[in-house]
């Protein structure tokens, strides 16, 4: 664990298009123990807005309760934080949403927060493919209070105590493809390479990118036996492929061999380049993503990287069909109807 | 009619009766029904009706009851004058409850069976089965059109003007005008048979008067989503629940119509169901956190999922409003009746020390003020402010004086910081006390690039809205949020008081739908000589106002609807009053309180006082 922020920074960080240095995207000390993997990912946010050139105050980030909904303190300073109730980030997304389609939503949650108690409004955040990215921060058991097991633990998997998980897994990422969300992506708080991208694939994504990262306890959950420790995810995991995000400003042709890559528009007119590494699987197809989740998991492998996006879907505004204006900025000559109206309403009900 | 001439007839009334319609649920018998009803209202003539419907879409007893007063009396009155028994499972009970001497108006396609006759009520006959089938081919034609019959019948029993019935009928029908027709010809039939068998008018009908002026007749639910439409809300998160629903629906329906951006036909309003109560709340609170006037309604079930949610609202200061419309009791069949029993688990939803501003609307005219008002005193008060109001209220037509607005009117969003005022200050702190009212200032997210951002969290920060576990620091918070209380005591609408000054040693308190029967009680007593002082409450928490009043006062009836008297628990928890001095008038049968059912609990409990002291004074203190 960190006590302190070093105050000094090198004079010459490299800034990005907004004059900001990564400081300016960073948050408070983090609380979290020493080497836990909700800190690689909190940091690989920092990076992915950094390099988006996102202004930091245009965020919100909002989470429910454990270890991984204390983290939104811990990046993005300059941005407004809700650390909710448990289980219950979606909703309070949801409606922070409805209120202001311009800003850019975090919803931090954890596999108890998300696979047991959250997992109604997991489930309709999906349904309705809010915009946001919904990460789930990984571990296969409760941090908070000390390590019981969570949903999300593997059959077999042995806790620090010694006990055997003896009850079926949920499978986050299998549920949100069958469920129908509209971009799925697993990944590991150790493989920032991979997480990056993701992230920030995320973020331009409209519609609600939900992205599963393994991200070991290691005071809980780290120990031989245990599914979701450091070791076992990396000598586990079966990345799909790799992916280069491409902002629309600065096209990046690489050159790659034929037939390997797969080039996704999204809705801002930036794209994303898929570099398959598994050759049955097409990220754009339901039925072959969630294919490609259950054979790795037949062979205990953790499927990682983008694997599934359909950029087609509208995300809950273009459903409900609302203004392009924010409905928070709305002021009394655009909301009251007014008092001609309202008598007209009076003498229909005489 | 010669075997009715024995059965004593009730005095020449005009304008005053309860006639009462026994349906089966689904059969087109409400929109008759309130044809009926809207007619007496039309003609200018005080009237009240009342739905009592079971927990079904289609084939269960339904009721729908009429109350005529020319005194204006808006409250529910036992004693059934006159019966429409159209339901064949219900009509032994209906038969019973028909007040001696009063009427039964029966389909006698078929012949009546011998117990139900009683020797004590007029009996109307009208083969209205029969009628409707040589009238009409159509099989569902003919179960609406002896719906119709029987009010064309009552038309000439009770002086309903047939062009005020005809009017009614073109209205609901414009754009569907060859329904108009055969509407008519139903009437037209229903008036044939009743001019030729019975004698017309009955002792009691009705006569044309002028005393409805400019009011309008509309159910509360309506009301509060037209409110919440004049408020601002721009974000409506629910979950379908008996008797909220039609808030819900009501919003959306005047959004769709007065919330439409000119340019672009797109919503300025987001409607989102829910998977259920508590995503309801958590999407009402995100919005509002976000700066937008978000809204949900829901009833005592729904508010007990709630409850957390409210709780985080209440310590993280985010504005929420909530509608609860009452209704009795847990699970499905009696929360179709009605009543006002979740008055404690409103004001302190939750867990940790938390209390929750009340506003108890009496009319559909409340209902719209207060809801709009609500959104201008959560975002003041930053804290989620509850609408106590009930299925009597919400889902039953009252007539009320006509909504108002005030064009000049702006929304009072609070204390809201924006990047300029962030700009021009040093450190914000999020639940700095800066003017000693107890209420921060707050700032919405994406205001301003480097000022002002900070992490929202139930307890466990400072006034900086840094994360501290800090005892003194939660303490200091928690004497804040008492201020803040104080300050709402200041702020929420003062009750309504009957009289200038307090004149007699007893007096009455009442709230919401309990107030039109406690207003006739209050009558009924006057003229057995009981005088009573009267206060109607419209907010939680008591102002001044209210412990004034009970202070003057030697005793105090608090007139509510639930069983342990929780208005009155309330006012003893908060104002530390002599539980002695409350004496609680109750009514929990999921029906709405009746005059008479207050006035004669109140003779009785004077009865039972006097006759153990003489001396009330010694009694009630």
């Amino acid at each position: 664990m960190t006590y302190l922020k070093p105050l000094f920074r090198h004079p010459k960080l490299p800034k990005n298009k907004l004059g900001y240095t990564l400081k300016e995207y960073e948050g408070s000390i983090s609380t979290l123990c020493a080497g836990c993997g909700h800190d690689s990912i909190s940091a690989t946010i920092v990076q992915a807005c950094y390099e988006l050139d996102i202004e930091p105050h245009l965020v919100a980030k909002i989470s429910g309760i454990g270890c991984s909904s204390k983290t939104p303190a811990y990046f993005l300073g300059n941005s407004h934080g809700f650390n909710s109730v448990h289980g219950r980030m979606p909703s309070v997304a949801t409606g922070a949403n409805m209120a202001n389609k311009n800003l850019v939503y975090f919803g931090v949650s954890g596999d108890g927060d998300t696979a047991s108690i959250g997992m109604g409004q997991f489930v309709h955040a999906i349904r309705r493919n809010l915009n946001m990215v919904y990460i789930v921060m990984n571990n296969g058991c409760y941090g908070l209070t000390k390590g019981q097991d969570s949903a999300t633990a593997d059959v077999g998997s042995k806790s620090k105590a010694g006990s055997i998980n003896p009850f079926q897994p949920v499978d986050l990422a299998s549920l949100a493809v069958e469920l129908g969300a509209t971009f799925v992506a697993q990944s590991f708080s150790g493989d920032k390479q991979q997480l990056v991208p993701l992230i920030k694939a995320g973020i331009q994504h409209k519609g609600l990118a939900f992205i599963n990262v393994m991200s070991p306890c290691v005071t809980f959950n780290n120990n031989p036996g245990s599914t979701k420790s450091y070791d076992y995810v990396r000598e586990h995991m079966q990345a799909t492929g790799t992916l280069d995000f491409v902002p629309e400003e600065k096209p990046i042709h690489a050159e790659y061999e034929e037939g390997t890559g797969t080039a996704v528009s999204l809705h801002d007119g930036s794209e994303m380049k898929l570099h398959k590494l598994a050759p049955d699987w097409d990220p754009e197809d339901r039925v072959s993503a969630a294919n490609a989740i259950q054979q790795a998991r037949l062979k205990d492998e953790i499927l990682t990287g983008l694997l599934y996006i359909n950029t087609e879907y509208g995300d809950l505004h273009d459903i409900i069909d609302t203004s392009d204006t924010p409905l928070n900025t709305m002021k009394e000559n655009t909301l009251c109807p007014g008092t001609e109206k309202l008598d007209t309403i009076n003498a229909g009900f005489r | 009619m010669k075997e009715q001439e024995a059965i004593a007839h009730p005095q020449a009334r005009v304008n005053d009766f309860v006639a009462r319609f026994a349906n089966v649920n689904g059969t087109g018998s409400a929109s008759a029904n309130f044809l009926f009803a809207k007619a007496i209202f039309r003609m200018g003539i005080p009237v009240t009706p009342k739905n009592i419907f079971p927990s079904n879409i289609q084939g269960l007893p339904t009721w729908y009851e009429v109350r005529v007063s020319e005194k204006g009396y808006l409250g529910r009155r036992e004693g059934i004058d006159l019966l429409v028994a159209v339901n064949a499972q219900s009509m032994k009970q209906d038969i019973e409850s028909v007040h001696p001497g009063g009427y039964l108006m029966y389909d006698n396609t078929k012949k009546l069976h011998t117990d139900m006759i009683r020797g004590d009520i007029h009996y109307l006959g009208i083969p209205m089965m029969e009628m409707a089938n040589e009238n009409y081919s159509n099989p569902r034609q003919r179960q609406l059109f002896k719906n119709i019959i029987y009010v064309g019948a009552l038309s000439v029993l009770l002086n309903i003007e047939f062009e005020v019935l005809e009017t009614l009928l073109k209205e609901q029908f414009a754009g569907k005008e060859k329904l108009i027709a055969p509407n008519v010809k139903a009437l037209q039939l229903g008036m044939n048979y009743a001019r030729e068998h019975f004698d017309y008018p009955l002792d009691f009908h009705l006569e044309r008067r002028n005393l409805i002026k400019d009011k309008i007749l509309v159910d509360g639910n309506t009301a509060c989503g037209l409110g919440a439409v004049y408020g601002g809300a721009t974000v409506m998160a629910w979950y379908p629940i008996t008797p909220s629903t039609s808030v819900a629906e009501a919003f959306e329906k005047f959004a769709s119509k007065y919330r439409i951006d000119p340019e672009t036909g797109k919503k300025n309003y987001a409607v989102v169901q829910a998977e259920d109560e508590l995503a309801a709340m958590g999407m009402v609170i995100g919005a509002n956190w976000n700066g937008a006037r978000s809204l949900t309604a829901t009833s005592g079930p729904g508010v007990s999922l709630m409850n957390e949610f409210i709780g985080l609202a209440y310590f993280a200061e985010v504005p929420a409003v909530l509608v609860d419309v009452q209704r009795a009791g847990p699970s499905t069949g009696m929360p179709t009746r009605t009543q006002q029993s979740d008055i404690t688990i409103a004001a302190y939803a939750s867990h940790g020390d938390s209390k929750h501003p009340l506003l108890f609307p009496s009319t559909p005219k409340e209902c719209f003020e207060m809801t709009a008002t609500s959104f201008d005193l959560a975002d003041r008060l930053q804290t989620p402010i509850i609408l106590m109001t009930d299925l009597d209220l919400g889902m039953n037509d009252h007539m009320s004086e006509p909504f108002t607005w005030d064009a000049e009117k702006k929304y009072d969003r609070g204390k809201v910081l924006n990047r300029e005022e962030l700009e021009a200050m040093g450190r914000f702190g999020r639940y700095l006390d800066n003017e000693g009212d107890g209420i921060p200032y707050r700032t919405y997210p994406g205001t301003h690039p480097s000022k002002g951002a900070f992490t929202t969290r139930g307890t466990s920060r400072d006034e900086y809205a840094v994360y501290t576990e800090n005892s003194e620091a939660y303490v200091r918070n928690m004497k804040r949020l008492q201020t803040k209380w104080e300050t709402a005591k200041k702020i929420m609408p003062e009750p309504h008081l009957y009289q200038e000054e307090n004149r007699q040693e007893i007096g009455m308190l009442f709230f919401g739908t309990s107030t039109y029967s406690s207003e006739e009680a209050k009558d009924l007593l006057a003229e057995k000589g009981i005088h009573l002082d009267a206060i109607r409450i419209k907010a939680f928490p008591f102002g001044e106002a209210t412990e004034t009043f009970i202070q003057s006062h030697k005793l105090v009836f608090v007139i509510e609807q639930n069983r342990d008297g929780q208005l009155r628990s309330l006012i003893i928890n908060e104002m530390q009053t002599n539980p002695a001095k409350l004496a609680p008038v109750l009514n929990y049968d999921g029906m709405p309180i009746t005059a008479d059912d207050i006035a004669s609990q109140i003779t009785n409990y004077l009865k039972q006082k006097t006759a153990v002291a003489h001396d009330l004074s010694e009694t009630f203190i």
